[in-house]
């Protein structure tokens, strides 16, 4: 239930400026309410989510009608286009801790592809061998370490992260060609052996979870997140706190499942030419998990919090206390670590790592997919979701003009105007909100 | 300054002979000031009179350079702007530090989040912030969810009040709460500055407006290049004679309470 507005000393005052800017659920009492409240909000410039669905929905509705004998929304092209797109999804949840501060890393490009040949490496069966979670963990640390090293001479040294990061490029690019031409297979080393201990990597991505445990674990996660989504609100209801009017809880559930079913549905049909190939790519399930930790971090802890305040109001957080210099530099430090991931992901993809790796076109994507999802570039506004809603949409185009045969300059083009679209829609509706702010003032 | 005061009079906060010098400038001269629980003083003079530093050196963001401080009687070093929240004294700067981004609660609770389980308690926050701004009669804004962005001026520095007593402060300092507000919004600021009086708070103000000052001060103070010039109640002063103290000093006139 909303506050309600009991007798204001002085009803001209705010009340009607600051309508569009309130979010609908917190004063509507009903679904009728809560869509006209939408509306208003969405006039006053506060979009939300909403441009990137659109933007999916083109996009498919698009690629599917030009697209040759319409494979473009085949279950086999899905998939591939989900595992294609997975990578920039969780460079852009890497990117995103950044773009939070205001900051922006162009370095985890290649500081994830790093850490990346270091786990490649380190399983090769005849130097190293290590098991696959270890390679994986020491791939990781070492992007952590080097993001917490970049976001230490940011926030200590005061020194703008684009200059900082821009060396981590040079440099990390550079370290990377050096890793790459140790071990046996001298500049590119690969995931092909036998071994299944290598297998393991080689799976992270094409690797399929069986068709009936896929259903039933989907179904263990929406009862738990559906239940907790719903008893919450319950609660929040029940106890007179602002909570949304019960049947939108419902739809946001229903609107969930439904995206499990779906994507579990067409995962589960068979997409091989010849033979079987069917169930959940493994790779669902971690860019879901990078997702589900991240949110829970930047929504539920205090550290998350710390984020968006220092992202709003820097200077306020250090009022409050909080050691501004600390939560950046962790920030940088889970930045790189996330690109680690979206990098091994993508040495899975393509069976190994090699010198083609284009660490300046990923970071370029990672930060396009974010704000194309709806993070803001200014600082303070973004979630997890919007990357990887961000990540479909650069992932949908590519895909969907490479179906097309299209060359890649003609993708990069389309790309940059997506990218260009996507943060004019963000500077306007930052002025709108700006402008009624300043009504509200008034 | 020897000599046990007794705890019926004692002011809350009691300043003796304070000085600062920044480099060769001298901002404070041996400053006194007394602050006592359950009245508002406001502390006025021209620009340059050195209100902002008097404030800065009780909030613990500059250290004076020699004078005591008595909080409830007992000599304190307030070193940092923690240590003054821990006696109890929060500021409300004229920036208001609120983080446009996040909400009310959110920014209500900013650095001292409630946790349960290592997350945040939300329901709790909630909750807490809503009886507090209850407390003061804010009751303008649509909902504590909304973002603080949304908010007009009044009901910003509203929300930076209520952030300010919500942590059982005994002193409240506001530099110039009203400056930039309109008659009904500077008239909702000054009906929550009584309020804190009315509940025994300390409440010091800092003002140039006169309006605001003869009518919610108790108690004056004013400094003149650096000097307090006088403390007396509000009700023993007039416009003119507090605008004669805040430009020439009173004609070198000594004053103190």
């Amino acid at each position: 239930m909303a506050r309600p507005v009991e007798i204001p000393p002085d009803p001209t005052e705010a009340v009607e400026a600051a309508k569009a800017e309130v979010p609908p659920e917190l004063v509507a009492q009903s679904l009728g309410e809560y869509v006209r409240a939408w509306i208003v909000r969405m006039r006053g410039g506060e979009i939300g989510v909403l441009p990137v669905v659109f933007g999916l929905v083109a996009i498919m509705v698009v690629f599917e009608i030009i697209s040759p004998n319409h494979v473009f929304l085949s279950p086999g092209n899905l998939v591939n286009l989900f595992e294609q797109s997975s990578v920039y999804m969780v460079l852009a949840m890497a990117e995103t801790f950044a773009l939070l501060l205001g900051e922006i890393d162009l370095s985890i490009g290649f500081v994830g592809a790093c850490g990346a040949v270091i786990t490649v490496q380190l399983v090769q069966p005849v130097t190293t061998n290590w098991p696959w979670w270890a390679a994986i963990l020491a791939g990781l640390a070492f992007c952590a370490a080097v993001g917490l090293i970049q976001g230490t001479i940011i926030a200590r040294l005061g020194i703008p992260s684009f200059i900082v990061t821009l060396g981590g490029f040079l440099i990390f690019n550079g370290v990377m060609l050096i890793l790459l031409l140790l071990g046996p297979f001298s500049g590119y080393p690969n995931l092909t052996s036998a071994s299944s201990n290598v297998q393991v990597l080689f799976n992270l991505m094409s690797g399929t979870i069986d068709p009936t445990i896929s259903w039933i674990v989907m179904a263990v996660v929406l009862l738990g997140l559906g239940g907790l989504m719903w008893f919450g609100d319950q609660r929040r209801r029940r106890s007179g706190l602002v909570a949304p009017p019960a049947s939108l809880t419902l739809i946001k559930i229903g609107l969930i499942a439904a995206a499990g079913f779906t994507v579990v549905a067409i995962s589960n049909i068979n997409r091989a030419n010849f033979g079987t190939l069917a169930g959940v790519p493994w790779v669902v399930a971690i860019v879901l998990g990078v997702l589900a930790i991240w949110t829970v971090l930047l929504e539920r802890t205090k550290y998350g919090r710390y984020v968006y305040a220092i992202g709003g109001n820097p200077e306020a957080a250090r009022r409050a206390g909080i050691n501004v210099a600390m939560v950046r530099t962790i920030a940088f430090g889970l930045c790189s670590m996330t690109a680690g991931i979206g990098i091994l992901l993508y040495a899975s993809y393509i069976g190994g790592m090699s010198n083609n790796v284009q660490g300046g076109q990923f970071v370029l994507f990672a930060v396009a997919a974010a704000v194309i999802g709806g993070a803001s570039l200014f600082g303070g506004r973004g979630k997890m979701i919007h990357g990887v809603l961000g990540g479909l949409v650069v992932g949908g185009i590519y895909n969907g003009m490479y179906l097309q045969s299209l060359d890649v300059q003609r993708i990069f083009i389309v790309t940059g105007l997506v990218l260009l679209a996507a943060v004019t829609l963000d500077a306007v509706s930052r002025r709108g909100r700006a402008s009624s702010a300043l009504g509200a003032g008034r | 300054m020897s000599g046990g005061p007794t705890a019926a009079t004692e002011p809350l906060l009691r300043v003796r002979g304070l000085d600062k010098h920044f480099g060769p400038v001298q901002a404070l001269y041996q400053v006194d000031l007394d602050l006592p629980s359950g009245q508002v003083t406001a502390l006025c003079g021209d620009n340059g009179a050195g209100k902002s530093v008097l404030t800065k050196c009780i909030s613990g963001v500059y250290q004076p350079d020699h004078g005591q401080v008595f909080w409830e009687g007992q000599p304190v070093h307030i070193r940092t702007t923690r240590d003054a929240s821990r006696l109890g004294i929060e500021t409300v700067y004229q920036d208001l530090a609120l983080c446009d981004n996040l909400d009310i609660v959110q920014n209500m609770f900013l650095g001292r989040e409630r946790l349960r389980r290592e997350l945040l308690d939300e329901d709790n926050m909630e909750r807490a912030a809503a009886e507090t701004l209850a407390s003061l009669r804010v009751t303008t804004v649509r909902s504590i969810r909304q973002p603080v962005a949304s908010l007009s001026g009044g009901q910003r520095q509203s929300v930076a009040v209520a952030k300010a007593v919500m942590w059982n402060s005994k002193l409240v300092i506001m530099d110039e709460p009203t400056a930039a507000l309109g008659v009904n919004q500077t008239r909702m600021v000054l009906d929550l500055l009584t309020r804190l009086r009315d509940r025994g708070l300390a409440v010091m103000v800092i003002s140039h407006n006169l309006n605001d000052v003869f009518e919610v001060a108790d108690r004056i103070a004013i400094l003149y290049l650096g000097r307090m010039v006088i403390q007396d109640k509000a009700s023993s002063l007039d416009r003119q004679r507090v605008v004669e103290y805040m430009t020439t000093g009173g004609k070198g006139m000594k004053a103190a309470s």
